[in-house]
């Protein structure tokens, strides 16, 4: 069933040119930020793939502080389009 | 058996992620892009975590199934609340609607408050 695996790997990477396409050509800033925080949650899929086809766990801790920071950047760049302070 | 199960959600949820990221190339607006995208890869993820959680019991690696179970209670609770963010701040940083979008309650609701 490893076949079955690594087509998932390939979709979800075509998936990631989908989203890398949207950050390159997007007309707004928002449409960007959108990207990135999908993008974010793309590769938290992919690090749990990756950790099913090697049967380590150390992938899924990646994937689980991938998802801490790019919620947190998310935040960041949401506050940052509102043109307000970090700290209110 | 949770082999079958596993891989048949890791289907589903992959099958998610893709439309969601054709929606986000091929939506017109923010907003909506915001909307398919969101939705559906938030689905997409959590269904790849629940059915690794799956798999990885199945197969004895109750670390890695544990770590996947609360991966996807931290997606399902923080994706939604960065869209709302995001929403609020492209609305407010003067991203205009698709000529296409019939209502648009949040300006109505601003202009009543003022």
């Amino acid at each position: 069933m490893n076949a079955l695996m690594n087509i998932f790997i390939w979709a979800l990477a075509g998936s990631s040119f989908l989203c890398l396409y949207r950050i390159a050509m997007g007309p707004t800033p928002p449409d960007r930020t959108v990207a990135i925080d999908i993008l974010g949650t793309l590769v938290v899929g992919f690090c749990v793939i990756m950790s099913l086809l090697s049967g380590k766990d150390y992938y899924m801790n990646i994937g689980l502080s991938w998802a801490l920071l790019s919620y947190i950047g998310t935040l960041a760049l949401a506050k940052f389009l509102e043109r307000r302070s970090f700290d209110e | 058996m949770s082999e079958t199960i596993g891989y048949i959600l890791i289907t589903v949820g992959v099958l998610f992620d893709i439309l969601g990221c054709v929606g986000l190339v091929r939506l017109p607006d923010v907003y909506n892009r915001l909307q398919a995208a969101t939705k559906c890869v938030t689905l997409g993820t959590c269904m790849i975590l629940i059915g690794a959680a799956v798999m990885a019991f199945g197969r004895g690696l109750d670390a890695l199934a544990v770590k996947a179970l609360i991966c996807t209670a931290f997606v399902l609770l923080t994706s939604p609340t960065g869209a709302h963010a995001l929403a609020r701040g492209s609305h407010k940083s003067g991203v205009p609607l698709w000529q296409g979008s019939v209502v648009d309650k949040y300006q109505e609701a601003e202009e009543n408050k003022s």
